[in-house]
């Protein structure tokens, strides 16, 4: 195990992490401000992978092809919202996780009807092929570049929140619905703007992704799943917990299959320590959710004390 | 009628309707729909194992697929070392049906204690996501560990026997899926019924008017839970019997919606709501699946529809609102 690699893998959780901190944003966000828990936001993340992946296939254009899997996800997400979501916001949680696992169930056969049966495949634009010496190891450019998107997003949604008066009515609605709606503010276009920002982070999220492994249906829920586990440990609807959850969950998962194998076969036989350690750390951040949760029940940083 | 009655009357043409088909699919040499049926009877069982929870409880459990393929991967693994002969934990594998279920309530039933005992700390959104990443921790256990098959799945070779039947015959396998949705409906209307079941509902409907007049809600529901994740262990059991073969998709998080699904599509609570929900999501599937490559899509709009516009689900829309909904 030599420190390149050690340092090669961290990167990776890193980029991982920040990918899942895109999901996970909206995700919280939309929790936080509507109290809703929307399943059908890794059908957001496939929406934006697949409209990348055709627009850029049909163009040669990646650039092209992220814009139009950003703008067809935002629109995915107002209409749901529009004709499904609105009418959740009064429902319990019960309601809310059944419309939504609909939602997950007519969006998949919805993409697989357009696209087909088949994976898409998505290129890496030119500009970012090859990799880039960082001193001890050569790191994979387009890697490189998606956590520099990814700090770049999360900076970009931090001021949007700290600074604009959007984001002003965001921390407002989170606070308290009924007052903000009283003092004026358009409580049902607030909830649909909110709802497309959250869409389109999750079809960025998906289009970026989408360059690196193969775009095909159902390529949204492991990473839902993962979201989840990032916002709760993070504690429900703070963009904050949701960054650090997602660092956390992306490096821990990252490294816990890299070092568990490594770590029992120092004391058993090599291929009976790569089960064990495989088995162990797939369940990794599982246990730490389950941990979080039984010492801190709102998650690491809760949002409404 | 009244709605009281109306319901026992939807009950028993549901329960003579699931005997009926298959009898008359064994009369006429038709063993697909004889499957179908036990198929519909077992995912019923799990389904009744989770209306404890969710309909009498309120405890949203998005996790009960991991009791299913406990359930499963306890028959799968006896049957196992039956066949080849070898021990396992010290104790020989066994082929038959009976103890396997005992054990299959046993461990899924002990695993749904500590899962229950650490998941009740918590409540709403955090409860549902907390049985959620303990399933996908068995899911995951069951995909990387390699002695039982991994992401292959385990076959069972020889299914399981039962005193007395030939588990081979579909008839066979049907009547004994069915005799034992029959017992799982009658634990349900028992533990309704009894003391249990109103303290278990006080609780769901107000925790804290049932602490103040004495009721802990923390162990009622643990038991609750427990009794949940055993009876859907045994369905898992018993499914893994019907399709001779045990996999980590049981424990998938789409098989825990599909459960919660079935719940909601008869009626929330209902002692027969499993039944006309798994019936209707097993016809939806054979009929629309039959139509077209995209049903799930239309199952997907009718389940968007009956959460939207038809809250009770079938047992709902026809005998009328729960009284205590």
């Amino acid at each position: 195990m030599t420190l390149a690699l050690m340092l090669e893998q961290l990167l990776n959780g890193v980029q991982f992490g920040l990918m899942l901190f895109l999901m996970s944003a909206g995700l919280t966000l939309v929790f936080g401000v509507m109290g809703l828990i929307n399943l059908a936001h890794g059908s957001l993340y496939m929406i934006g992978a697949f409209l990348c992946a055709a627009v850029a296939g049909a163009t040669g254009n990646f650039w092209l092809g992220l814009g139009a899997g950003i703008a067809a996800a935002a629109a995915a997400g107002a209409l749901i919202e529009l004709v499904v979501i609105r009418r959740l916001y009064d429902r319990d949680h019960l309601d809310q996780v059944l419309a939504t696992f609909a939602l997950i169930l007519i969006l998949s056969e919805g993409v697989r009807m357009v696209f087909g049966p088949f994976p898409l495949y998505l290129n890496v634009p030119d500009a970012l092929r090859g990799t880039v010496s960082l001193g001890v190891v050569d790191y994979a450019l387009y890697r490189l570049a998606l956590i520099g998107f990814g700090l770049a997003v999360a900076i970009g949604l931090w001021a949007l929140i700290a600074k604009t008066r959007l984001g002003i009515r965001i921390r407002a609605g989170e606070s308290d619905r009924e007052m903000i709606a009283a003092l004026g503010v358009n409580i049902r276009v607030l909830y649909t703007v909110v709802f497309a920002l959250g869409a389109a982070l999750a079809g960025l999220a998906g289009a970026l992704v989408g360059a690196i492994q193969s775009v095909q249906v159902g390529m949204g829920e492991p990473v839902l799943i993962l979201a989840f586990v990032v916002i709760v440990i993070g504690g429900i609807g703070s963009i904050k917990g949701a960054m650090v959850g997602a660092l956390l969950v992306g490096v821990i998962d990252t490294m816990g299959r890299f070092l568990l194998p490594r770590v029992f076969a120092l004391f058993m036989d090599t291929s009976q320590a790569m089960g064990v350690g495989a088995a162990l750390a797939s369940m990794l951040i599982y246990l730490l959710m389950a941990l979080i949760l039984i010492f801190r029940p709102k998650g690491l940083f809760p949002a409404h004390g | 009628m009244d709605d009281a009655r109306k319901e026992w009357a939807l009950n028993a043409v549901l329960a003579l309707a699931l005997f009926a088909m298959p009898l008359w699919a064994w009369v006429a040499n038709e063993p697909f729909i004889i499957t179908l049926a036990t198929r519909v009877a077992i995912l019923a069982i799990a389904a009744v194992g989770l209306n404890i929870a969710l309909g009498l409880g309120g405890m949203v459990s998005f996790g009960h697929a991991l009791y299913l393929g406990i359930g499963g991967y306890v028959a799968g693994i006896a049957a196992h070392h039956a066949f080849n002969g070898t021990p396992v934990l010290g104790l020989s594998g066994t082929n038959q049906m009976l103890p396997i279920w005992a054990l299959a309530m046993l461990v899924s039933g002990a695993v749904a204690g500590v899962v229950g005992a650490l998941s009740l700390r918590t409540s709403g959104i955090f409860f549902i996501m907390i049985t959620l990443a303990f399933a996908q921790m068995g899911f995951f256990f069951a995909l990387s560990w390699p002695a039982y098959g991994g992401e292959d799945g385990l076959p069972i070779f020889m299914r399981n026997q039962f005193p007395g039947l030939n588990t081979n015959r579909p008839w066979d396998l049907f009547v004994i899926a069915y005799g034992a949705l029959m017992l799982a409906l009658l634990v349900f209307a028992l533990l309704r019924a009894a003391r249990f079941g109103a303290a278990l509902m006080a609780i769901r409907q107000n925790p804290d008017r049932a602490a103040a007049i004495g009721i802990s809600p923390f162990g009622i529901k643990l038991t609750a839970f427990v009794l949940s994740g055993m009876l859907t262990g045994l369905a898992g059991a018993m499914m893994a019997d019907l399709t001779r073969f045990v996999s980590p998709a049981m424990m998938a998080w789409t098989m825990s919606g599909e459960l919660i699904v079935i719940i909601i599509l008869g009626g929330v609570g209902r002692l027969f709501g499993p039944v006309a929900g798994a019936a209707i999501l097993v016809g939806f599937e054979v009929f629309f699946g039959g139509l077209t490559e995209h049903w799930k899509l239309w199952l997907g709009l009718v389940l968007l529809a009956v959460v939207l516009f038809a809250r009770g689900g079938l047992i709902g829309l026809i005998a009328g609102r729960a009284r205590h909904g």
